[in-house]
C-alpha cells in the first residue's frame, strides 16, 4: 500500500495548485482593499445583495426538488429493469449530456421565445402567446433540464445495489408496493438522495449562464453577480471574492445539515 | 391431518419454452416438516417461490387450505419465507427487522414489544436488539431471519436453503434447533435443501426432485431404504449402481453373476438398475466368493473405512469398520434384501 501512495502525488499537486491556492486567493481578496490593506467592508457589502442570495437559493431549491421528483421514479424503474435493458436506458438518460451545455440552453431559448416553437404550436390552437422566456420558471426549467442526469445517476447506482430478495422479503412480510417503496426503497436509497441533491443543488445555486440566457435581466442570480464583479462593468474583484466566500459558507452549512440525514458511514463531505 | 398446501399439475415455463417444473403435484399436510431435496436447478426453489407467491405458475393450481391462491399476491398470503441469503433489512436494527411485519400490520406498540421479545428469546438473541444486522455473524443473521418470519405467526414457514452459508458445526446445531422450533410451535415447515443428510435428519416427508420432476415422496426412512429409481438411490447417500437384468422373479444377474434378491414383477430378462448401499456389501474370503475384486484404495472416514474395490465390470464402494490392505483380493457378497432392483429411468 505504501508504495502506491506515490501515485497520488500528481493529484496532491493538482489539489494544491488548483484548489487550495485559489481558495486562499479568494479569501485574501475578500478581506483586503485594492491597495492590499485588511478590511471587512467587502464582506459587509455582501448584505446589500441579500435578495439575490434568497432568489438563488429558492430557485436552486425548487430545481432540486423538481429533479428529485422526476428522477426518483425513473431511477427506480431503471434499477428494476433487466440488466441488458438498463445499459440502453442509461445511455438515453445520458444522451443530452453529450451535447454542449451552451447549445442545449440555446435550444431552450428558441423553444421558449415569444415567437418560439412552443408559442407557435400553441398559436395554431388559438392559445397564447404566453410569456415563457425571461421568467424564473424558465430558469428552473433550464436547471432541471441540465442537472437531471446528475440526480438520476446517483439514485440509480444506489437503487441498483438494493438486493432483490430484500424487496421480496418486504412483500413476504405484508408490504404492498406502496409500503415497500416507503419502508424499504426510500430508506435504502437515502445515500443516493443526498448525493443527488448535492450534485444538483450546488451547481444550480452558482449557475450564471442559465439565468442569463433564460431569465433575462430580471432574474439575476449569485453566479451572475459574481461574474459581473470579475468580467462585467461593475468590476470589483474584492467584492466578487467576498460574495464567493459567503456562498461557499452557505453551501457548506447546507451540506452539513444534509449530512445529518445521511447514514453515519456515508458522509458526503 | 388435513392438507394445508396443495400443488396441482404445476408447470413453469420460461419464455424460450424451457420447462423448469414439469407437472408437479403435491400435498403438504398441516404441521408437517416437508423437505424439497434435489441438485441445483432441479426446481425445488421454484416450487417454494410458487407457494410464497413470488412466481406465478404457467399452468396448474396452488391451493391453500383448499382455496385457490394463484392470484393472491405474496403480501396477502399466510406464509412467510426465510431467504437463502437472509435478506435482512440493512437499514434496520435487529429489533426493527423482527418487528417489520408487525409494524406493517400496524399492531399496537405493546404487542409488538411482547411478540418481538418472545422471538428474541426463542432464537437466543436477547440483548442484541439494538445491533445493526451487518455486524452480526452468519448464524445470528440466520436467527434474525427466522424470528422475523415466525413473529407473524404464519401457518406455513418456507425456508430456502437457510443453512447453506453456515459452517458444518453451526449447521448441525441449527438443524436441531429448527426442528425443535417446528415441533414446539406446531407449524408447517417447507424446507429446501440440496443436502441429503439435512433432509433425512429434519423432515417428516422428503420430496426428491430432479429436472423439474418429483422423483419420490416419502419418509426419510422410505426414501433411504426404498429408493424408487437409481437417481434417488444415488442422490440419497452413496450407492453402487450397476446394470443388471432379471431372468426371473427373485433372481438378478449383474457383472455376469446371478444373485438371489427379493424383488419381483419385472418382465423376464428386463434390464434394470441394481442398487447396493456401500455399507451392505459384505467382505468374505475370496476363495468362497462369487464376486471378487482387488482393493484399490482405503480412506479412513471416522466411523468407517471407505474402500474402492475393482471388481470385474464395476468399481465397488464399500463401507466397513475393518480395513483391507490395498492390493488384496477380496470376495464380496450381499444379502438378498440388500439388493435393490429398480426400473431404468426414462430419460427426459
Amino acid at each position: 500500500m505504501k508504495k502506491l501512495k506515490v501515485f497520488s502525488a500528481p493529484y496532491l499537486v493538482w489539489m494544491i495548485v488548483f484548489i487550495l491556492v485559489p481558495l486562499l486567493m479568494v479569501a485574501y481578496f475578500a478581506f483586503t482593499t485594492d491597495s492590499g490593506k485588511f478590511t471587512i467592508k467587502n464582506i459587509s457589502n455582501v448584505g446589500q445583495y441579500a435578495n439575490i442570495f434568497v432568489r438563488s437559493i429558492w430557485l436552486a431549491l425548487v430545481a432540486t426538488v423538481v429533479c428529485l421528483l422526476l428522477a426518483y421514479p425513473v431511477a427506480y424503474l431503471l434499477s428494476r429493469m433487466e440488466k441488458h435493458k438498463q445499459g440502453t436506458m442509461l445511455l438515453i438518460v445520458m444522451l443530452p449530456m453529450w451535447m454542449n451545455f451552451l447549445l442545449r440552453t440555446y435550444a431552450w431559448m428558441t423553444l421558449l421565445g415569444n415567437n418560439g416553437v412552443i408559442n407557435h404550436v400553441l398559436g395554431i390552437f388559438g392559445l397564447g402567446p404566453y410569456k415563457l422566456i425571461n421568467t424564473s420558471g424558465a430558469v428552473v426549467l433550464g436547471m432541471v433540464y441540465n442537472y437531471l442526469p446528475f440526480m438520476i445517476l446517483p439514485l440509480y447506482s444506489v437503487m441498483e445495489k438494493i438486493d432483490k430478495s430484500v424487496i421480496e422479503a418486504a412483500s413476504d412480510l405484508g408490504c404492498n408496493s406502496a409500503s415497500i417503496m416507503w419502508r424499504v426503497i426510500v430508506p435504502l436509497s437515502l445515500p443516493g438522495i443526498t448525493s443527488g441533491i448535492t450534485m444538483v443543488f450546488v451547481p444550480a445555486i452558482s449557475t450564471f449562464i442559465i439565468s442569463r440566457m433564460l431569465g433575462g435581466g430580471s432574474n439575476l442570480l449569485i453566479g451572475d453577480l459574481i461574474e459581473m464583479q470579475f468580467l462585467g462593468n461593475a468590476y470589483n474583484p474584492q467584492l466578487g471574492a467576498a460574495i464567493s466566500l459567503v456562498l461557499m459558507v452557505i453551501i457548506l452549512v447546507i451540506m452539513t445539515v444534509m449530512n445529518q440525514f445521511s447514514p453515519d458511514d456515508q458522509v458526503l463531505i | 391431518m388435513d392438507n394445508i398446501v396443495s400443488l396441482k399439475n404445476i408447470v413453469v415455463e420460461f419464455e424460450d419454452g424451457d420447462q423448469i417444473l414439469k407437472n408437479i403435484s403435491l400435498d403438504i399436510k398441516d404441521k408437517e416438516f416437508v423437505t424439497f431435496l434435489g441438485p441445483s436447478g432441479c426446481g425445488k426453489t421454484t416450487t417454494l417461490r410458487i407457494i410464497a407467491g413470488f412466481l406465478e405458475p404457467t399452468s396448474g393450481d396452488v391451493l391453500f387450505e383448499g382455496q385457490r391462491i394463484n392470484d393472491v399476491p405474496p403480501h396477502k398470503r399466510n406464509v412467510n419465507t426465510v431467504f437463502q441469503r437472509y435478506a435482512l433489512f440493512p437499514h434496520l436494527n435487529v429489533y426493527e427487522n423482527i418487528a417489520f411485519g408487525l409494524r406493517v400490520k400496524k399492531l399496537p406498540e405493546k404487542e409488538i414489544l411482547h411478540r418481538v421479545g418472545e422471538m428474541l428469546e426463542m432464537v437466543n438473541l436477547k440483548g442484541f436488539e439494538k445491533r445493526t444486522v451487518n455486524r452480526l455473524s452468519g448464524g445470528q443473521q440466520q436467527r434474525v431471519a427466522i424470528a422475523r418470519a415466525l413473529v407473524n405467526h404464519p401457518k406455513v414457514l418456507l425456508l430456502d436453503e437457510p443453512l447453506g452459508a453456515l459452517d458444518l458445526k453451526l449447521r448441525k446445531e441449527m438443524q436441531v434447533e429448527l426442528r425443535k422450533i417446528q415441533q414446539a410451535l406446531e407449524l408447517t415447515f417447507v424446507y429446501v435443501t440440496h443436502d441429503q443428510e439435512e433432509a433425512l435428519t429434519m423432515s417428516d416427508t422428503v420430496v426428491v426432485m430432479n429436472n423439474g420432476v418429483i422423483q419420490q415422496i416419502g419418509s426419510p426412512i422410505d426414501i433411504y431404504n426404498e429408493p424408487v429409481n437409481a437417481f434417488v438411490a444415488d442422490f440419497i447417500g452413496e450407492s453402487n449402481i450397476v446394470n443388471g437384468c432379471m431372468p426371473r422373479d427373485c433372481l438378478v444377474e449383474f457383472t455376469g453373476r446371478q444373485f438371489e434378491c427379493v424383488d419381483k414383477g419385472f418382465d423376464p430378462d428386463e434390464t434394470v438398475d441394481v442398487v447396493i448401499r456401500p455399507e451392505d456389501v459384505k467382505i468374505i474370503p475370496a476363495e468362497s466368493a462369487k464376486l471378487t475384486g482387488i482393493v484399490e484404495s482405503v480412506v479412513f472416514k471416522g466411523v468407517h473405512y471407505e474402500m474402492v474395490v475393482d471388481g470385474v465390470d464395476h468399481k465397488w464402494i464399500i463401507h466397513s469398520t475393518k480395513a483391507e490392505p490395498v492390493g488384496a483380493m477380496i470376495g464380496m457378497t450381499f444379502d438378498p434384501y440388500d439388493i435393490h432392483i429398480m426400473k431404468k429411468v426414462q430419460e427426459g
